[in-house]
């Protein structure tokens, strides 16, 4: 089912935390809403699935305008952040729940065989007579999805799924839900506050910003050519160094990189951990370092340049790097914006 | 080898309420019932059975099962409206909640009299509908709901207010009605506080004096409740039948907390965690 947002704008109190989004979701496509708290996305969430009303603009099912169908007819599932199962249902109750109040009749055995089938894909057999507080919270979630699954939804929102998780099991259910929507093809849209998530998982990563898409595309788009600093800085550690453009490059100390668009003048220099490298010459940006950090994939460096200015990279974990030693920070690549 | 516990003050504090309770609940019960037991089987058995007595048992039972089944009801929207909802007036509402809890029984008992008589606001228009309401088991049953009110509306409001309202969503989510929702999520999540609420009102109509005896008209064999009787019969300096009666409500008491903390464990049986 292909979902249209169009000029959705959604109010609370004075505060508005939706300002005309517009977005387009095709059929079978995995989407992330990336954001910090407070961007919106969450509402953009519940107002798809119909826990919210828009105050202005529309959503489109397929063709059908879907803007007013309260949510117990809009036909999407939705996995909540604390799960949210029925704590007094067992497992197979909370997922047969959807099919027993639904308006389509289903005898008995078709539900249970459903749930037998539902409990497969979310690969939790033999647990249908637990209670949910008797599983641990990767299995809840696991039971939510299915919960959500049973009904047939046209559209599947998760609502920061994995973030009430450990890590390792974040990491699991990640590749795991992959899986399922490969298997399913269900359109899906889930909100995440977590870049790693967001990247690992969609098709597309929608960016927000108080209540407003600043930049869209798919992992790779979005990775390569951050649009703002606000993007390049959201999407993982930055290092900001002040530059002067002057001709389409922006220039730090002795050395140049290209900044194509940008108006002369002031602006900052990103560059990712990884932009950054150590020489002991120069060409370069004169620093100090002033701490080494070691870790299991690499060396982190904490230099200051001569300007004040942190800067933190990564060396091979060969390299011999001392705290106090001087010398010249060089750049790979790296992203200018006008400040 | 000796469990270490890193809070403090267990044996003090244990000691010094294990001590209260025991000279303050325990002993007087261990009284009363060593007072009735003084009698013979035979006679216990003849004061319990009597008439006048049985008919008490009667009315007061069946009250305060009238009373405590309304009160499941009211006190149950009320807590429903006073946390779920936001209107002007709401903290007025739940404070006055607590009104009967404050307000001396007899106080209560005075004001429902005057309201309730032939010639007080309500009761010359129930009259004129033929519904006598003081000096009859429905009187009772009235004074009753007034003093045991708070308890249904106090426990279940802190369960609602937890409520996640994910949970409704959910339901909502998945196509569920707003009464299937109620019925099948709200409702058997509220049921231990209902039961919990529901046996401490039981237990609070069961033993309600003040408020009733003005409004009862007290008539042996047909308005005249357990806890007066016995009030009665030490009036006559008769302990050990008037303590052989209080044995009884004291049984009843008991086997009403059982049934309701049974069925509380059968209703939480979901929390159990393994």
């Amino acid at each position: 089912m292909k979902i249209r947002l169009e000029n959705v704008v959604k109010t609370f109190e004075n505060f508005r935390a939706v300002k005309d989004v517009s977005l387009d979701i095709e059929s079978g496509e995995l989407v992330a809403l990336l954001g910090p708290s407070g961007s919106g996305k969450t509402t953009i969430l519940r107002m798809v699935a119909g826990l919210e009303y828009a105050d202005g603009g529309h959503i489109h099912f397929g063709d059908q305008d879907a803007t007013d169908i309260p949510v117990r007819d809009r036909g999407v599932g939705f996995v909540f952040q604390h799960y949210a199962l029925f704590p007094h249902m067992t497992v197979a109750n909370n997922i047969a729940f959807g099919m027993k109040v639904s308006k389509v009749k289903r005898d008995r055995a078709a539900i249970e065989a459903r749930v037998t089938d539902l409990l497969r894909l979310v690969r939790l057999e033999g647990l249908g007579d637990r209670f949910p507080a008797q599983i641990s919270g990767g299995q809840r979630q696991r039971v939510a999805l299915a919960r959500a699954l049973a009904v047939d939804p046209k559209v599947l929102l998760l609502d920061e799924p994995f973030g009430a998780l450990d890590a390792n099991v974040r990491r699991d259910l990640r590749r795991w839900l992959r899986e399922i929507h490969s298997e399913l093809g269900i359109t899906t849209l889930f909100v995440t506050h977590d870049q790693e998530e967001a990247l690992d998982l969609a098709d597309r990563v929608v960016i927000l910003k108080d209540g407003q898409i600043v930049q869209q595309g798919t992992p790779q788009e979005v990775c390569r050519d951050p649009q703002s600093a606000f993007v390049m800085k959201f999407l993982g550690d930055a290092n900001v160094i002040a530059a002067e453009v002057r001709d389409g490059r922006a220039h730090v100390g002795d050395i140049s990189v290209e900044a194509p668009g940008v108006v002369d003048g002031k602006a900052e220099l990103y560059a990712r951990p990884a932009d950054l490298d150590w020489s002991a010459e120069g060409p370069g940006i004169a620093a100090t370092i002033s701490r080494v950090l070691d870790r299991p994939d690499g060396r982190r460096v904490l230099a200051v340049t001569a300007a004040g200015e942190q800067l933190e990279f990564n060396v091979e974990p060969e390299r011999v790097v001392t705290a106090g030693e001087g010398g010249f920070v060089t750049l790979r690549r790296a992203k200018v914006f006008a400040v | 080898m000796r469990r270490r516990n890193v809070l403090p003050g267990l044996p003090l504090s244990l000691g010094v309420t294990l001590f209260y309770v025991g000279l303050i609940v325990v002993l007087p019960l261990v009284a009363l019932v060593f007072k009735a037991a003084s009698l013979g089987p035979a006679d216990y058995w003849q004061i319990v059975s009597s008439p006048r007595a049985v008919a008490s048992y009667r009315v007061t039972v069946l009250s305060a099962l009238g009373a405590t089944i309304f009160n499941l009801f009211f006190g149950l929207s009320l807590a429903w409206v006073i946390t779920r909802y936001r209107f002007p007036g709401r903290r007025i509402v739940d404070a006055v909640v607590d009104l009967p809890f404050a307000l001396p029984t007899a106080v209560a008992g005075i004001a429902l009299t005057a309201l309730f008589a032939n010639n007080g606001w309500f009761g010359s228009v129930l009259e004129s509908w033929g519904i006598k309401v003081a000096y009859t088991p429905l009187g009772i049953m009235i004074a009753m709901c007034f003093t045991s009110l708070p308890f249904i509306v106090r426990t279940v409001q802190p369960v609602l207010e937890d409520l996640d309202p994910a949970l409704e969503e959910a339901a909502q989510s998945l196509g569920g009605s707003d009464w299937t929702i109620f019925r099948k999520v709200i409702l058997p999540l509220l049921t231990p506080a209902l039961l919990a609420g529901v046996s401490l009102s039981f237990a609070r109509c069961l033993g309600e004096f003040g408020a009733i005896i003005f409004i009862a008209g007290n008539q042996p064999m047909s308005t005249e409740i357990t806890a007066l009787l016995i009030f009665i019969r030490l009036e006559e300096y008769d302990y050990q039948a008037a303590a052989a009666i209080a044995s009884v409500l004291l049984l009843t008491a008991f086997f009403m907390l059982g049934i309701t903390n049974w069925l509380q464990a059968r209703a939480l049986r979901y929390t159990v965690k393994g």
